[in-house]
């Protein structure tokens, strides 16, 4: 293998990678305070305020939007930024195109969730922005894919690191998903309101081809992205095997793509596509547990770094629940317990089993490894980091074990019938039966959250304290140039 | 154009994608782990994350 030669003058572009970082924890708190404000409206109805301004219409895309765009869409900007320059061991291409993915992006989100307070939506789940918000998120997203692309095109180094592939098939992966899930006709040229250029079950299958590919590759691929740069550089040892991590992508990036139409099990959609898409995510069960197995293994040798390292320890417990959610996954894609999950609290536990267990706490052990190296201090309290994790674990058992009981529980009170064949129990009978789980999630979510608040705390004296060293540092350095001036 | 009719039909077009698809992977696995000379230098690549560690030493200081 040729060996880049790398110059220590070679300076990285980090101040936009500091600025998504920073945005990540922003939207982060945001999304999961309005997270937890929503959960607590589904506990404690008069929440609501009998405002539409404070429906849980209202406020659940701005939720999503928030958290997936904005604190998942920010940390994969900063980290995709990071990880390419320094493996490519190049400075980032086109800076001007990355900033304006940066304003663009920050854009995109408050616009989104203005407008969701003002009813405005498409109604497609995770792509409810209306066309005028769809061709920003264009605008910046062939910028990002330029920015990414002159950046590898200019690398030191031959080879492309894995992390890289993973990175730029969810560019890819999410241009195409965006472009085709969003062909809409606006009703005219000055109204935010369109209408889908598919009908019936097209347009429910082209929705759930971007859903779950959003989930696929912008959830999954982006973050793997992250986890095969993170993990050995926090464990300090190279990733437990290369080949694997070819064949994990490669596996992985063919198969999701044909998974959607298990949301749409028992429709309109023909049988052989949900048969064919539930075979598919069975499939999948592999190429996701080769990945997790290659993430957790990098750790063997050094298993005692999961006591003594808090950090580490958020990157592979996320690893376990990547594990765990792509196993569940492909067991609710059949369509037998489909019948019992679908339209129920159980995909709810399981989007968020993935969303907080994998994504969230991926994105944590990295931003906590990647915030101290971008300031050039360390961490102001590694306690607090250990009692983040504790508090994110909780919420996460709290809030899955919740949404699988309630889950399943509606899906048996949905199909139970008494001795005449009629329907045993009326809907509103399964929403009261469903209230304590709903508190019990709401208080899960609040743990969640008060973990990341800890974290913006921990991170805030991190940057404070690098700051007053370095203006410390500088004004010793101008008092020795002072006296040897004198 | 008529014989485009036979990939608008499923019992061909399915055994065909099986085949494409399989030989792809099997292509791929055999790439990937067929030579150990290939192993070797493929392997060696897990070692970029740490090859500009010189600034990483800096930043620790």
């Amino acid at each position: 293998m040729a060996i880049a030669t790398y110059s220590s003058a070679e300076q990285y572009n980090f101040d936009i990678v500091k600025k998504f970082a920073i945005m990540a924890l922003v939207w982060a708190v945001v999304g999961m305070s309005v997270g937890v404000y929503i959960a607590s409206e589904l506990a404690w109805p008069f929440l609501n305020f009998d405002s539409p301004y404070f429906s849980f219409g209202r406020f659940r895309p701005v939720h999503t939007s928030a958290v997936i765009f904005g604190f998942g869409g920010s940390a994969l900007f900063a980290t995709s930024y990071y990880v390419v320059q320094r493996t490519c061991q190049t400075r980032l291409a086109l800076e001007g195109m990355a900033s304006f993915t940066f304003w663009g992006w920050q854009a995109v989100i408050v616009l989104a969730a203005l407008s969701y307070l003002m009813g405005y939506s498409q109604g497609r789940e995770y792509a409810e922005m209306e066309w005028p918000i769809d061709i920003l998120v264009e605008a910046v997203w062939v910028s990002y894919l330029l920015v990414f692309v002159g950046t590898i095109m200019r690398r030191k180094q031959p080879h492309i690191y894995v992390a890289n592939w993973f990175y730029l098939a969810f560019i890819l992966a999410t241009a195409l998903l965006h472009t085709f899930n969003n062909l809409a006709m606006p009703i005219n040229l000055f109204s935010m309101k369109s209408y889908s250029l598919f009908s019936g079950t097209q347009d429910a299958m082209t929705q759930w081809w971007y859903g779950h590919n959003a989930v696929g590759f912008f959830l999954t691929a982006a973050f793997l992205g992250m986890m095969y740069y993170f993990v050995p550089k926090q464990a300090g040892r190279p990733i437990y095997s290369y080949r694997l991590s070819i064949v994990h992508f490669w596996a992985l990036s063919f198969m999701y793509m044909w998974v959607g139409a298990h949301h749409l099990h028992w429709t309109a959609l023909p049988d052989w596509t949900s048969t064919l898409a539930a075979t598919f995510s069975i499939l999948l069960l592999m190429p996701s547990w080769g990945g997790m197995i290659n993430g957790i293994m990098t750790l063997s040798g050094a298993w005692d770094k999961l006591r003594t390292d808090p950090v580490m320890r958020f990157l592979i417990v996320a690893l376990s629940f990547y594990g765990m959610s792509t196993f569940e996954g492909p067991m609710m894609s059949l369509k037998e317990v489909n019948a019992l999950s679908h339209y129920t609290d159980w995909p709810v536990g399981h989007v968020h089993s993935g969303a907080l267990g994998w994504v969230a706490m991926i994105s944590f052990g990295s931003l906590y490894h990647m915030i101290p190296k971008l300031w050039d201090a360390k961490l102001y309290s590694t306690k607090l980091v250990e009692a983040h994790f504790w508090l994110a674990t909780i919420g996460i058992l709290l809030y899955i074990i919740a949404m699988w009981i309630s889950g399943i529980t509606q899906g048996l009170m949905g199909r139970a019938t008494d001795e005449f064949g009629n329907l045993q129990y009326s809907f509103v009978e399964s929403v009261a039966a469903m209230m304590p789980f709903y508190m019990m999630r709401a208080i899960g979510g609040a743990f969640f959250l008060t973990g990341v608040l800890l974290m913006v705390y921990n991170i805030y004296k991190t940057i404070r304290l690098a700051k007053l060293e370095e203006a410390a540092l500088e004004a010793r350095l101008a008092s020795k140039m002072v006296n040897v001036g004198a | 154009m008529e014989w485009l009719n036979w990939f608008s039909r499923p019992e061909n077009t399915k055994p065909l994608a099986l085949l494409i698809f399989f030989v792809t992977f099997v292509g791929i696995v055999l790439y990937v782990y067929g030579s150990k000379k290939r192993s070797k230098r493929l392997e060696s690549y897990k070692d970029i994350p740490f090859q500009d560690d010189a600034r990483d030493n800096k930043d620790d200081k």
